[in-house]
């Protein structure tokens, strides 16, 4: 039965394969390209007399005796200690995370059982906040920071980025929480609880797949972040973005873009794993807000 | 539910955007109407085996106890605005009696760095936008007519450009259009020139720029496609197909129809995300072709000296900026709700 609207002419269904066929070489080859050329020295990974060099390691071959090479990856942990950074990007995400995560179900919950106009103020708010971009308020931030020692310190960029999560995680939580029967906590009030204890009894044990999902993003958000942190935070205390970008203002010159590209390889890599185990979770987020509206 | 429970659950996420969405908001409005004290300049007279001499000298103290008074600064008004960084007030109106034509009157205006910015920006957002759709459509009717056991690797390897960090996702492309890189040795081929560098020719970094935005934002807009296009109704389909529609019709007046909500959802989250345009031009190094809004702001902050009151008023036109864009939006939500 489904077959009718499907039915396709060949010439259709062809034109459809080549256009998939370039999607995906677009898509994934840039990844797999940078992942195989990062093993690579310089002179391989940016060819001037053949491409096929990159391919190949010729000069890696000539140069470390082998064709793949780690030195790139070793300049960057070891030598340059993006070890440190990675650190501290587990660090802001996990607290990131986890603290957006509280703040958004307590506030996401309540937007959602609440039929008062401020209800609607607030997420109209909030769509303003999450439509500014971030850069703007960091020069609100920098003088009060300065003159109270907070500048440069991890827990303050946890803090501002729970803030800036937070208009969007309310967003999220909201819609997800109105698929939640109110019937649920009603008949547990009705019960003899109050709205915290229902919210902790009976709502907190099924909200999980919607907290999960938004909990996707919130770390997407403060692992991707590049205009807050690389203002906020002192050069120890560097997550790993703003450290991949020092290292194109700094070591582009002393020939060592290897360690960029070894360092970008790194942090794509979780990113790689995130998708992979979690892209049932993604995609449902991602449509959650669309189909409904 | 209770107007004090609500207060009560809401008051740790309020609380949180109060304190560092709103107050800065505050913070930089006020510093976009101050700039920073000039130094305590006093006049002192030397007096040697030879005569008095007067010299001036910068009085630190003096300086310190001013900034210390008022750490805002100097009141400037609307100064800041007006100056050649930003609005440029006084160098439009020069430009505007002298500019033979309205060709070159523009032209003139993109050397001014605030328009120059504010042209890229637009631009970057009103083509990328559109073409993000385009093809984010096209990739959703083309995995929806794959084989199902191949759509999980196809949406896989889709996401990827969307969830990768967008600075790093910009350098990986910007390595490959390197003149040394692989993108770049085929651009010289076909062009038939060696010497071809998309560094520095500007129509060439802002293609690469405004690739880069729809290679980023293409997944997003496939995957709300793709979540449409499975609910789109059988029944109606197949009463079309009866009725003699052709491919073209069905789509036409069956499939799109059910997808516009979606797209103007999705249009106006990569109009809010696209004015924001920043990382690629860090990572690009693009500075000399091409430089938006937020990479003002950072390069004003970033560097030795913090131009804070020049940052904060590129902020307040970036905000106002954004709400102009989004006012059709935020209009239509609020006749919707007092029509409820």
């Amino acid at each position: 039965m489904s077959t009718i609207g499907q039915r396709q002419p060949v010439s259709l269904r062809l034109f459809a394969i080549g256009f998939l066929a370039f999607w995906m070489l677009i898509a994934a080859f840039p990844f797999l390209w940078t992942l195989w050329g990062s093993f690579k020295v310089e002179g391989d990974f940016f060819s001037k007399a053949n491409w096929a060099n990159a391919v190949f390691g010729v000069l890696t071959q000539s140069e470390t005796g082998g064709t793949f090479t780690g030195t790139g990856y070793e300049g960057a942990w070891v030598q340059e200690q993006f070890w440190r950074a990675a650190f501290n990007t587990t660090l802001v995400c996990l607290f990131v995370v986890t603290i957006s995560l509280t703040l958004g179900t307590l506030g996401g919950y309540a937007l959602s059982r609440s039929t008062e106009r401020y209800t609607f103020w607030l997420l109209i708010i909030a769509l303003i906040f999450r439509a500014m971009p971030p850069i703007t308020l960091v020069s609100g931030y920098l003088p009060v920071f300065f003159e109270w020692n907070l500048w440069g310190h991890l827990p303050t960029a946890i803090i501002v980025l729970v803030a800036i999560n937070q208009p969007f995680t309310l967003w999220m939580l909201h819609s997800f929480f109105k698929n939640i029967p109110q019937d649920l906590d009603e008949s547990a009030m009705v019960d003899g609880c109050n709205r915290f204890q229902a919210f902790r009894r009976v709502i907190i044990p099924v909200m999980w797949p919607g907290v999960i999902t938004t909990g996707l993003f919130s770390f997407l958000l403060a692992y991707n972040d590049f205009a807050v942190t690389a203002m906020i935070l002192s050069k120890e205390n560097q997550t790993m973005v703003p450290k991949i970008a020092s290292f194109l203002g700094t070591t582009q010159t002393k020939g060592n873009v290897m360690f960029a590209v070894a360092s970008v390889v790194s942090a794509t890599a979780p990113l790689f794993m995130l998708i992979m185990f979690f892209q049932r979770q993604i995609v449902s987020g991602l449509t959650a807000g669309a189909v409904k509206g | 539910m209770k107007h004090k429970t609500f207060f009560w659950f809401v008051l740790p996420s309020v609380l949180a955007m109060l304190l560092f969405i709103a107050f800065p908001i505050v913070s930089v409005v006020l510093q976009s109407l101050h700039v920073s004290h000039e130094q305590v300049i006093v006049q002192v007279e030397n007096c040697g085996p030879f005569g008095c001499t007067q010299s001036t000298k910068i009085d630190t103290q003096a300086t310190e106890a001013l900034r210390a008074a008022q750490p805002l600064g100097r009141w400037a008004g609307l100064s800041t605005y007006l100056d050649r960084g930003h609005l440029a007030v006084a160098e439009v109106a020069a430009e505007w009696r002298n500019a033979a034509s309205m060709g070159e009157f523009l032209g003139r205006l993109t050397n001014l760095p605030f328009y120059n910015a504010m042209f890229f920006t637009l631009s970057y957002t009103f083509i990328v936008t559109p073409l993000t759709l385009i093809f984010g459509f096209a990739i959703a009717v083309a995995v929806n007519s794959a084989a199902k056991s191949l759509r999980g690797p196809l949406i896989f390897f889709t996401l990827l450009p969307m969830i990768v960090t967008p600075l790093v996702g910009s350098l990986i492309l910007f390595w490959m259009v390197d003149a040394r890189g692989i993108f770049g040795a085929a651009l010289q081929w076909a062009a038939g020139d060696p010497n071809l560098s998309v560094k520095a020719s500007t129509p060439l970094m802002w293609i690469m720029l405004m690739v880069y935005g729809v290679w980023h934002a293409a997944p997003f807009a496939f995957i709300v496609y793709y979540a449409g296009l499975q609910t789109v109704n059988k029944e109606t389909l197949e009463a079309a197909v009866v009725d003699g529609a052709s491919r073209w019709e069905r789509i036409r007046y069956v499939v799109l129809p059910h997808l516009l909500p979606l797209t103007t959802f999705i249009a106006l989250i990569q109009l809010m995300d696209n004015f924001r345009v920043f990382e690629p031009i860090v990572s690009f190094s693009a500075q000399a072709h091409a430089t938006s809004l937020s990479w003002a702001i950072y390069n004003d902050l970033g560097g030795e000296t913090r131009q804070l009151s020049s940052a904060a008023a590129t902020s307040v036109l970036t905000i106002i900026g954004i709400a102009i864009l989004l006012s059709p939006v935020l209009v239509r939500t609020w006749r919707d709700f007092s029509r409820k």
